[in-house]
């Protein structure tokens, strides 16, 4: 919809989406880029936080805004969200604290936020296994069904499912299990591939030789390309998929077709493999810069960009604050969740730490 | 299209670096690696390596480092994304003829490929009474000390050791990594190739020359007479550690490094414990039905009557491997094999 330029220039296909971005007021449409603004600073910062030691990995969502916005602000409130590893604003967006994900890669946690918590806006935490959360979020979709939480007609309060993957899980059989339950069981769920050309140095050439979304046709899920970098697009399209998801329709499946303009992860060396003019090239059609433009024509004021760099700057600062506060992990989080009912050699073993510990304080005293 | 001729491929040369062949070498394990798997490659043009971002990166851990550029991307293959794929085709390949070295990129996520693994690889060779060969190597970086986020830590080889058609090894020096690697290339059978990535940047020497151990030898590191401290990949040095700090104290240790996982080599570790009377097994992994567990079960056995007192596991806890922040606690450290070496005395 949005051209690389920032002007508003609707191919023929997205006619169809005019409609959801008309209905867009100047506040939500402002809200978009603030999300994008924002969510950069903190990913900067968060970069920055790994390099200094604070962090045991990061990975970068740094020219992916536009995607991850889009499709989170177009699910509803009563949806699943399933993200991979790298979606920081997709679960800021649903309620998540950011410094809950630094939790995760600073080593403190295997999970960093309670999806049950209804202020994280049923967003489940972050899967390393790539691929993995693509069934589970099929099968959570597929409970929906057998309850009746989907379907009924009603948009306001029938639910649905968004799972978010990369090109390079494209290519593992969870992903390609979970499209065959997902069409076998029809389930309200939404596919969200961010296509960013890369999976750490292999190119989405070796994941695929046809377009990614034609995977779709095979396993009978409607599916369609977006330019991933175009907020509004991410947006239009995914509203749509996900009401036609609830109303009943079955899966449908996105590929958000976008860069990566970072490194994979902070432990990753891009120069190795790929070229500086490819980067540049994607540069030009960054998310941010190509939506301030729209919105700049539209006559968003100077003092709306200026909020936006302080909030921005307020939550990047706010982070780093939040993260050098971050205490250690107590011992017993190693035993107290690993089965639900008490175990005897789980309990045995940590009876056995607590002792073993002690027993230096008493040396050292 | 199967087939179920026997393989005739010769199995490679064990051939040092061929730039400076026969020179002993400082080497950081990592690089030892990327030699032993250059001389494999250079050895046989039916050795191919096969592995997520393994070709123009050389492996996030760089042990695969200039081999593509070297010998091309037919024998040093960008694999999709796909952990089954990887082994299930290499399984193929094998078939047709070569040998692939597998690299799994960190220790959790071989589990998709595990079907794969344990009940086609391990059991394809006795399923075709012998006609058909396995000569697989799956290298997998394992076990922690390197502050990573989880599914990036795991010592999974029990899984591995409890299937029978598997060889499992482990090194835990430059040197041996070097020599086991072009072994386990050359083996017919399947062999999982744990790598301590905790040990990747240490250094030591190889001597491109002379051949190391067997394969399947355990190796005796460090004597001692009054307890056998038994252990694998990085878990060897700090029984060492452990060793020379029980010297401080007046105990003497005798260290030995398993090496081969599964067949284990009992030799050394029986010939030891008869001469102490007495055994510590550390190990990264959880304990319970652990290689841990099994080797204290066979010594029991094997020399009951030689023992003073029970053979001891140090072990992981039987939990998940923690967040980084406590893998500190939860690995073994020297201080928990001796405490358990005071356990081992006190009997
Ligand atoms: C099963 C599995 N294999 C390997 C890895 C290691 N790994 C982490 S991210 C990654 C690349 C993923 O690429 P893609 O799916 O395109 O997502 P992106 O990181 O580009 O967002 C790899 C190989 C993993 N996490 N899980």
């Amino acid at each position: 919809m949005l051209d690389a330029d920032g002007t508003l220039s609707p191919t023929p296909a997205a006619e169809p989406y005019l409609a959801v971005i008309d209905a867009l007021s100047d506040a939500e449409l402002e809200g978009l880029y603030r999300d994008m603004a924002e969510i950069r600073a903190f990913d900067v910062q968060a970069t920055n936080l790994q390099r200094q030691g604070q962090l045991a990995l990061w990975p970068p969502s740094f020219g992916q805004e536009a995607a991850q916005v889009g499709s989170a602000r177009a699910a509803r409130a009563q949806d699943h969200v399933f993200p991979s590893y790298r979606e920081h604003v997709v679960a800021r967006i649903r309620g998540v604290d950011p410094v809950d994900i630094i939790r995760l890669m600073r080593g403190l946690t295997h999970g960093g936020w309670d999806p049950t918590d209804p202020r994280n806006g049923n967003t489940h935490i972050y899967t390393l296994v790539l691929g993995a959360q693509t069934l589970h979020a099929t099968g959570l979709a597929m409970g929906l069904v057998f309850d009746g939480r989907s379907g009924t007609g009603d948009l306001e309060r029938d639910e649905a499912v968004i799972v978010y993957y990369g090109d390079g899980a494209s290519s593992q059989g969870d992903v390609h299990e979970a499209m065959v339950f997902a069409a076998s069981y029809q389930t309200p769920e939404v596919f969200f591939l961010q296509n960013n050309q890369w999976a750490i140095s292999v190119p989405v050439s070796t994941q695929s030789r046809s377009p990614l979304y034609r995977r779709g046709d095979g396993y009978g899920i409607p599916a369609i390309p977006i330019d991933g970098n175009d907020v509004l697009a991410g947006y239009a399209v995914t509203r749509v998929a996900l009401d036609e998801a609830r109303t009943g329709q079955g899966p449908r499946a996105i590929e958000a077709i976008t860069y990566r303009m970072g490194a994979h992860t902070t432990s990753d060396d891009p120069t190795k493999y790929r070229t500086s003019d490819e980067e540049q090239s994607w540069a030009r059609r960054d998310p941010i810069a190509r939506m301030a433009t729209y919105l700049r024509s539209r006559g968003a004021s100077d003092a709306f960009f200026a909020d936006v760099e302080a909030s921005a700057r307020a939550l990047a600062d706010d982070t780093r604050v939040r993260t050098n506060a971050l205490g250690g992990v107590p011992t017993d989080l190693m035993f107290d969740h690993v089965y639900s009912e008490p175990h005897p050699l789980i309990d045995e073993q940590q009876r056995w730490l607590a002792d073993y510990e002690a027993s230096f304080e008493e040396g050292t005293s | 299209m199967t087939t179920a001729q026997p393989i005739s491929t010769p199995a490679p040369e064990p051939a040092g670096d061929p730039a400076d062949a026969g020179v002993i070498r400082s080497l950081p394990l990592s690089k030892a690696l990327n030699l032993g798997l250059r001389a494999a490659l250079a050895g046989s043009d039916r050795v191919l390596l096969m592995g997520e971002d393994i070709g123009r990166l050389g492996g996030v851990f760089r042990v695969t480092e200039g081999l593509q550029a070297e010998f091309g991307d037919r024998r040093v293959i960008d694999t999709p994304l796909a952990e089954s794929g990887i082994v299930g085709t290499a399984i193929g390949l094998a078939m047709a003829g070569f040998r692939p070295v597998l690299e799994i990129q960190f220790d959790g996520f071989v589990f998709p490929a595990f079907d794969q693994i344990t009940s086609q690889l391990a059991k394809i060779t006795n399923r075709h009474e012998g006609a058909v060969r396995m000569p697989i190597v799956i290298r997998i970086p394992y076990g922690g000390h390197i502050g990573a986020v989880e599914h990036h830590q795991e010592s999974p080889e029990a899984y591995f050791t409890h299937t029978p058609g598997l060889r499992v090894v482990s090194p835990s020096t430059p040197n041996d990594a070097y020599w086991m690697m072009q072994e386990a290339i050359a083996s017919d059978d399947p062999v999982i190739f744990l790598e301590p990535k905790s040990r990747y940047w240490q250094k030591g020497e190889v001597d491109t020359r002379a051949p190391a151990l067997p394969l399947h030898a355990s190796r005796l590191v460090r004597r001692g007479t009054d307890v056998t401290l038994v252990g694998h990949g990085a878990m060897v040095h700090t029984l060492l550690q452990a060793a020379a700090l029980a010297e401080s104290e007046g105990t003497s240790c005798e260290v030995i490094d398993l090496r081969s996982l599964s067949p284990v080599d009992y030799g050394p570790v029986l010939d030891s414990v008869r001469r102490t009377g007495r055994m510590v097994y550390a190990q990264e992994a959880p304990g319970f039905t652990s290689l841990g567990s099994e080797v204290a079960a066979t010594v029991m056995e094997k020399a009951f009557f030689a023992l003073e007192s029970p053979v001891l596991r140090v072990s992981g806890f039987d939990t998940p491997f923690p967040p980084a922040k406590l893998e500190g606690t939860y690995l073994p450290d020297a201080d928990r094999i001796l405490e358990a070496v005071d356990r081992a005395l006190a009997y």
